[in-house]
């Protein structure tokens, strides 16, 4: 009986360890690894946007760039992209980067307007008409946004707007980290 | 000026709470009668402030105070009057300001209600329930000041939640939070007796009144944010084993267990240190509710803004509060034992092996809660999700028996129990409910084998109840007169007992009908379409926009027939607020006893419909449903019933002496 009335305190002392634990500021329990990370991109193969003077976007256009590039998956009717384009052209406009887009279950001619209205900042651009790219790359809404490695190793996944400043500085890290990023020997 | 004057309150709320926590319980160690009773004053005058303060936050709130950075993140001036005075507490400031106030209440009304409780005692109980009070006043002041300004003020604010303007909804926290809070008292009536190292009868008889009052509203508050789940949600379910939902119910499993454990000590002064336990774990267990829906710990629907640094200080806040109670009862509770013989088979042993299916439980739901916690802690991060198929496969099982042993348990005797006797009594409840349960069967086929199980069990449950009321007023035994008498002499906790167990049983029978025979279609209409679900035919004839206060909808029609019988029409709505720039899914419901007819409209999920004239609906038929809100409101009923006792009456003189002044009422009267 005497030690038994200590069980209450050791169970509670060990759940609030996990709650210690748990509080960490960096832990975000909204946060879903994805299973890509650090595995090759998916293979797919998008055709052109109807009505746009641009390439399409296929697989192997992700490998064999100078650095990594960023795929992010678009659409003229999400809002959030809208939001979105503005800091991604910086990006590329100011910072040099390569953007890829997937154009995500949309009509051409409204990607197309919505291009023509917000300036085109993107290198390349699939259609994705039929949401089979955004399957193989296993997106949760749009917009979403990688960062691919010279190698075409999947280095980093955003799920929503990149928009605000911490959302901004935390996709600037992952492209720093991407700039550094070795392959492994052997792979 | 208003919001100054609340924070001015709240920190003069602290400095008398400040006061309390010391005074009194030095004094009753000191055996000083003035240092005790200030615990009395300071009690009162520190709910008449933190009154001020909330006074002061509704204030700002009704009169769209733009100023105050939490009426700008949580109301608009277009907002319906009910949902701006509901803002006051739909935010963290402002429910924690809430669960201070109750706290403040429950504690001013044990210092004026609790005449007949030994002044140490009081004193001891009520210096505790001040310990609790400067916990959250400081973790208020510092950390979630709900009267901080904003310079420029905004023109107009935010708006709430859409999710939350609702009816249901602006009365679910503060029903919950009487029953999280309410246990508080008990927590306090615990913690004392461990102080003082005496647990008696009479201090079972203190504690009993608050924590069925604090059940009650524990109840009324889950019932109804399982309703509101249930209509505004648009899923069509009532429970769904969120972590919030879970933390709310943990509590009630403990509170319920606490209420017989209770009676237990006081009838047959046993059960003491598990009494003591089950005080402290209940309260425990509502602070770790408010713990995890304000720190971000885990994923849920019902989470507040996350901030770290508050969850740091409830995680403390937590550590002093469980920890020191656990570890104060570590210390003493071995030396409080003894007392209550009894045999295996008896009412003692009943409630022990209700106690104990209870506290099993309660560990499950625990577990099943914080285990992706757990995990993803172990795991190096990978995550995993606990959903209903864990908690149905643990806790099911397990509370079935329970439901078994509620219908045998009234009819056990104190101390030994005659298997014979209580066996001739039973023995038609079980042939009937044996027998309603193949009847059930043959008519009724295609469900799981525990879905029959759980009706027959619910069933003599059920009539288990009503053979043991029927005892005791000797139904059909004696002339109706004298039935009548004894029906009326009977007394109001066994009046309660009856109805609330026989709400349970009317209630299990909706939680099985409804999850294991519903039927469910989620489909794309269009103007005409015709389904036909569950015997019903509904027909969708197009969709309209309409405008409310603040918001637009598309408000859908569906008529409904059967047997070619007209039986009107469902109007589901899908309603989009612009200023919170979110949508909500009205769904519109046909009840009757017998079953909902339930419909909810989306927009086409798909980009890929072609034409705007595409919905989808989502309709269900689920049977019985509407005995969960009649179980759950004879619930509610019976534990009022119950609280309206004369024994439970802090203190009622004996009931021969009619004659003497009428005792002071408790809450709930």
């Amino acid at each position: 009986m005497r030690w038994l009335a200590f069980a209450p305190l050791l169970i509670a002392a060990v759940i609030g360890g996990f709650f210690l634990w748990g509080l960490d500021p960096d832990r975000d329990p909204n946060a879903i690894p994805s299973v890509l990370i650090s595995q090759p991109a998916p293979a797919f193969d998008l055709e052109a946007v109807a009505g746009l003077d641009m390439p399409g976007l296929e697989r192997a256009d992700l490998v064999g760039n100078e650095g990594p590039v960023i795929v992010n998956v678009f659409a003229s009717w999400c809002v959030p992209c809208r939001a979105e384009h503005a800091v991604l052209t910086s990006l590329v406009e100011q910072e040099g980067q390569t953007l890829f887009g997937i154009n995500y279950k949309d009509k051409p001619e409204d990607a197309v307007r919505w291009l023509n209205e917000l300036g085109n900042s993107y290198a390349r651009i699939g259609s994705d008409l039929s949401g089979r790219a955004g399957i193989e790359w296993g997106i949760s809404g749009v917009p979403e946004t990688f960062i691919v490695a010279p190698d075409g190793t999947v280095l980093y996944r955003y799920v929503g707007p990149v928009v605000g400043d911490d959302a901004v500085q935390t996709f600037r890290a992952a492209l720093r980290d991407a700039e550094d990023w070795q392959p492994e020997a052997g792979t | 000026m208003t919001p100054e004057i609340g924070h001015f309150a709240l920190a003069l709320a602290l400095a008398l709470a400040l006061i309390q926590s010391i005074l009194p319980i030095l004094g009753a160690a000191r055996n000083d009668v003035v240092w005790m009773k200030s615990a009395v004053w300071t009690s009162v005058a520190q709910t008449v402030f933190v009154g001020i303060a909330f006074a002061a936050l509704m204030t700002a709130f009704v009169t769209s105070d733009f100023t105050v950075l939490n009426v700008i993140e949580n109301s608009h001036s277009l907002k319906p009057l009910l949902f701006k005075i509901s803002g006051t507490w739909g935010s963290h400031e402002g429910s924690l300001l809430l669960w201070v106030l109750i706290l403040a209440v429950f504690g001013a009304l044990v210092a004026l209600l609790g005449n007949n409780i030994a002044e140490g005692t009081k004193a001891r109980t009520l210096s505790v329930q001040a310990w609790i009070s400067v916990g959250f006043l400081s973790f208020m002041l510092f950390t979630s000041n709900p009267f901080d300004r904003v310079f420029p003020p905004p023109l107009d604010g935010q708006d709430l939640n859409p999710l939350l303007q609702d009816v249901g909804l602006a009365m679910h926290p503060p029903l919950l939070y009487l029953g999280y809070v309410g246990f508080s008292i008990v927590f306090s009536f615990a913690v004392a007796a461990l102080i003082e190292g005496r647990v008696d009868a009479a201090w079972a008889r203190w504690v009993r009144p608050w924590a069925l009052a604090a059940w009650v509203f524990l109840t009324a508050g889950i019932a109804l944010g399982s309703w509101w789940a249930y209509y505004e949600l648009g899923w069509g379910g009532w429970w769904f084993w969120d972590p919030v939902e879970n933390v709310s119910f943990m509590p009630w499993l403990m509170g319920t267990a606490l209420l017989h454990s209770a009676i237990v000590t006081e009838k047959r002064g046993a059960f003491k240190s598990w009494t003591i336990l089950l005080a402290i774990l209940t309260f425990s267990l509502s602070l770790l509710g408010t713990f995890i829906v304000r720190s971000g710990l885990l994923t849920s629907v019902h989470a507040f803004a996350v901030d770290p640094e508050r969850g740091f200080y409830i995680l403390g806040l937590l550590a002093v509060s469980i920890g020191g109670s656990f570890a104060l009862y570590a210390w003493r509770a071995p030396s409080m034992e003894g007392g209550g013989l009894f045999k295996p088979v008896s009412r003692e042993a009943g409630l022990l092996v209700n106690n104990l299916i209870l506290a099993t439980a309660t560990g499950i739901v625990l577990f099943g809660t914080l285990y992706p916690l757990f995990y993803e802690a172990l795991n190096d991060g990978q995550k995993l999700s606990v959903g209903p198929p864990f908690f149905n496969a643990g806790f099911i099982p397990v509370i079935l028996p329970l439901v078994f042993m509620m219908g045998l348990g009234p009819f056990l005797s104190w101390k030994r129990a005659n298997v014979g006797t209580v066996a001739a009594r039973l023995k038609w409840v079980a042939v009937l409910s044996v027998g309603f349960g193949l009847v059930l069967w043959y008519l009724v086929r295609g469900g799981p084998i525990l879905g029959y199980l759980s009706l027959m069990l619910a069933a003599w449950l059920l009539f288990a109840t009503l053979r043991e009321w029927a005892l005791r007023i000797r139904l059909f035994e004696e002339s109706f007169r004298v039935t009548m008498r004894r029906a009326r002499n009977l007394p109001r906790a066994s009046w309660g007992m009856t109805i609330a167990h026989g709400g349970l049983a009317i209630a299990i029978f909706g939680f099985v009908g409804s999850s294991v025979w519903k039927s469910e279609q989620i489909l794309f209409v269009s103007p005409g379409t015709e389904i036909s679900i569950a015997g019903f035919d509904v027909t969708f004839t197009g969709a309209e926009q309409i405008r409310g206060p603040n918001y637009v909808a598309e408000r859908g029609t569906l008529s409904v027939r059967r047997n070619g019988e007209d039986l009107g029409f469902l109007y589901p709505e899908r309603r989009y607020y612009p200023v919170a720039d979110s949508s909500t899914t009205e769904s519109s419901i046909r009840s009757t006893v017998a079953g909902d007819l339930y419909a909810s409209l989306a927009q086409p999920a798909s980009e890929n419909v072609e034409g705007a004239n595409v919905w989808t609906l989502r309709i269900l038929y689920e049977p019985l449903v509407m005995l969960i809100w009649i179980g759950s409101s004879l619930l509610v009923l019976g534990g009022t019933i119950s609280l309206t006792d004369r024994r439970l009456r802090v203190g009622a003189p004996r009931r021969t002496a009619a004659s003497q002044p009428a005792p002071l009422p408790i809450a709930g009267e």
